[in-house]
């Protein structure tokens, strides 16, 4: 976080609204810092150009890493380290290898992906929120705009866009 | 915008802003605990605390306390522990199934019934725990660890070691999914906090959520791709717990529907479970406006469905047994229905396949005490379903000189009591301190399916179809 950044935030009461603003305040030329709203909007990542998540990426491979550790380690418990006939059964019968391979791949993938997701949106315990309006949690959609990084569009022609685009409140905060 | 069809009955009612849903449902975690609740609570801890007494006779004495006979080895431990986990496969299909299907309904009941199944699995986890006698070297048993003998591991094939990794799966991955849904729920209640301490507590559960755009896009990913773990993760679990009997050479075990028989029996019980808890919570919290007439309907009517699933397969098994010609396998299905055990089939026969039948009739299904009574029959029905299959297939060895009858000690009511004790305790507390409900989740669907907009679309077409006229 950089200290000394001072935004405009600009409060919606809808999330059409908020997706309309986001459009046309981008469209002018506008950079986003970011925008934060009660619950998921849809289209509204695709809207600030934000990229599709490489998250699935993660949980495929980590689950992928689930079920090679999870074969190998019961065919060399199993099959070679001390081999044991059970049931009739051959030393390495994939067949009754696939419940517990099956589970590690979902854990793994799981553990994986979720522990990636935390990670790159610093979610952490005692983690501490950068909170622009404390309603952004209740009910209303919040935009926030590093003033630092739009010096060219200027503070005053910045206001009227969001007034424009129907913000019901406009106030500065410093971070 | 998008709008369900208007035919369909809103899923919020009363006109709730998003406001008037964080009010409702973070208010009823910021009032002071009424006297209700506090008795409620120390009611059951005082179950806990006799149940602890149970425990601790077992852990003291060896699982000798128990009924448990030469002949019936397995009885009310593995009952209890197949009827838990069995409850808690309800809130994964909620939570995981449902959101697969996108079925909106599910946004008002998913929290809780994730917090059930956690709670349920806990409860579950408790019997193999102290069957084992002692449980402080039990995980030599169930892990594959290094060991005082070498490299003796564990056994890959046995069923029992599947399960192991089947519960423990299922019991991480269902928190983990609860806790994800539950981030962005602790934020809000964060950013409303009045006091010094439970600001505090809420901002380190809350993890430092804020709701940016950002953070909402990969939560979305994560939730759908978690439900897409877990969706055949929750049909693998039961399946698993199915192969513990499955794939023994038991009369009346040894059956290739135990597992979708087993998969639909657990989601049967645990949307019994479901609606015992959430009528009351739904009372209690006066969430009839989140948790609607319809919300109970359709939960009564995959109890029909799974239900009707169940009873097919108990027929299925009394054909299979009848048409394999295996004299031992008539035996056990003759001796289930009319030997001594009868009564606890007519018991499993009466609740599991007559009374969800009863679901038929709107009247019975729309009606909140007739549904209430009916989820805890189902359950009774289900926990004999369990003792069913397990003591009466014992019960009559392969010697008739070991043919006995089996018989409930104290402790065995007691160790059953101990979990009933530890799941209200944990949901007493879960219904307290967290939001019972997905507050977020709710104020997205509040555009496209509660009565603000349903109205308005009704009557438009009612205008329009007057007009016509």
């Amino acid at each position: 976080m950089k200290t000394g950044s001072h935004y405009l935030v600009g409060i919606y009461n809808d999330e059409d609204l908020l997706l309309n603003a986001v459009k046309s305040i981008r469209a002018a030329g506008v950079r986003i810092y970011e925008c934060y709203t009660p619950y998921p909007v849809h289209n509204l990542g695709h809207a600030l150009g934000y990229k599709r998540s490489k998250l699935p990426i993660a949980a495929f491979m980590f689950g992928l890493m689930g079920t090679i550790l999870a074969l190998l380690m019961q065919i060399y418990m199993m099959g070679i380290d001390w081999p044991m006939i059970v049931g009739g059964k051959d030393f390495t019968s994939i067949p009754t290898f696939f419940p517990v391979t099956f589970e590690v791949t979902v854990l793994l993938s799981a553990l994986g992906m979720v522990a990636v997701f935390m990670i790159v949106s610093d979610l952490r315990p005692y983690g501490k929120a950068k909170v622009f309006d404390l309603r952004a949690t209740d009910d209303k959609m919040v935009m926030a705009i590093d003033l630092s990084k739009n010096k060219k569009v200027g503070l005053d022609k910045i206001k009227d866009l969001l007034k424009d685009s129907g913000a019901s409140e406009i106030h500065e905060k410093g971070y | 915008m998008e709008v369900t069809s208007p035919v369909r009955e809103p899923l919020i009612t009363g006109r709730r802003t998003m406001h008037d849903v964080t009010q409702d449902i973070a208010g009823r975690v910021e009032d002071k605990p009424t006297v209700t609740w506090l008795l409620a609570l120390a009611a059951s801890m005082g179950v806990l605390a006799i149940g602890a007494y149970a425990v601790w006779m077992t852990l003291w004495n060896g699982i000798g306390m128990w009924g448990n006979n030469k002949t019936v080895g397995w009885a009310w431990g593995i009952t209890n522990f197949v009827w838990w986990v069995g409850i808690g496969h309800a809130g994964t299909l909620i939570s995981a199934i449902l959101l697969l299907f996108r079925q909106k309904w599910r946004m008002s009941i998913n929290r809780a019934a994730e917090a059930m199944t956690i709670f349920a699995v806990m409860c579950a986890a408790v019997f193999p725990i102290l069957h084992t006698g002692r449980p402080w070297l039990a995980i030599y048993w169930m892990f594959p660890l290094p060991n005082i003998f070498g490299s003796l591991w564990i056994d890959f094939h046995s069923p029992l070691v599947w399960d192991v990794f089947a519960i423990g799966t299922y019991f991480t991955v269902s928190l983990v999914f609860w806790y994800i849904g539950l981030i962005p729920d602790f934020a809000t209640i964060r950013d409303r906090a009045k006091g010094a301490i439970s600001r505090f507590v809420y901002s380190s559960l809350s993890f430092g959520w804020t709701g940016s755009a950002k953070a909402w896009e990969r939560y979305e990913s994560v939730s759908l791709i978690l439900a897409g773990l877990a969706a055949p993760l929750v049909l693998s679990v039961h399946t698993i717990v199915s192969f513990d009997f499955a794939t023994s050479v038991i009369p009346g075990w040894h059956t290739t529907i135990f597992p979708p028989y087993f998969v639909a029996g657990a989601v049967f019980s645990g949307f019994a479970m479901v609606l015992t808890l959430m009528l009351v919570t739904r009372k209690v919290y006066r969430l009839e406006n989140y948790i609607t007439i319809q919300h109970i309907e359709l939960m009564n009517i995959i109890i029909i469905v799974t239900g009707s699933i169940v009873g097919v397969a108990y027929i299925t098994e009394l054909f299979m047994a009848w048409y394999s010609g295996v004299e031992y396998e008539q035996y056990a299905f003759l001796n289930r229905a009319t030997g001594p055990y009868w009564w606890a089939y007519a018991i499993m026969m009466s609740c599991n396949v007559i009374s969800p039948q009863l679901f038929w009739i709107k009247k019975i299904r729309t009606s909140i005490i007739a549904t209430f009574i009916l989820s805890i029959v189902v359950n009774i029905g289900m926990w004999f379903e369990r003792f069913v299959i397990i003591v009466t297939s014992l019960h009559r060895d392969y010697l008739p000189s070991s043919w006995v009858m089996f018989y409930p000690t104290l402790y065995d009511v007691g160790v059953y009591l101990f979990t009933f004790g530890l799941f209200f305790t944990l949901f007493f507390l879960f219904a307290k301190f967290f939001p019972v409900i997905n507050m977020a989740e709710i104020k997205a669907i509040l555009k496209s399916s509660s009565d603000n907009v349903h109205k308005d679309v009704k009557k438009e077409i009612e205008h329009k179809n007057v007009e016509a006229l």
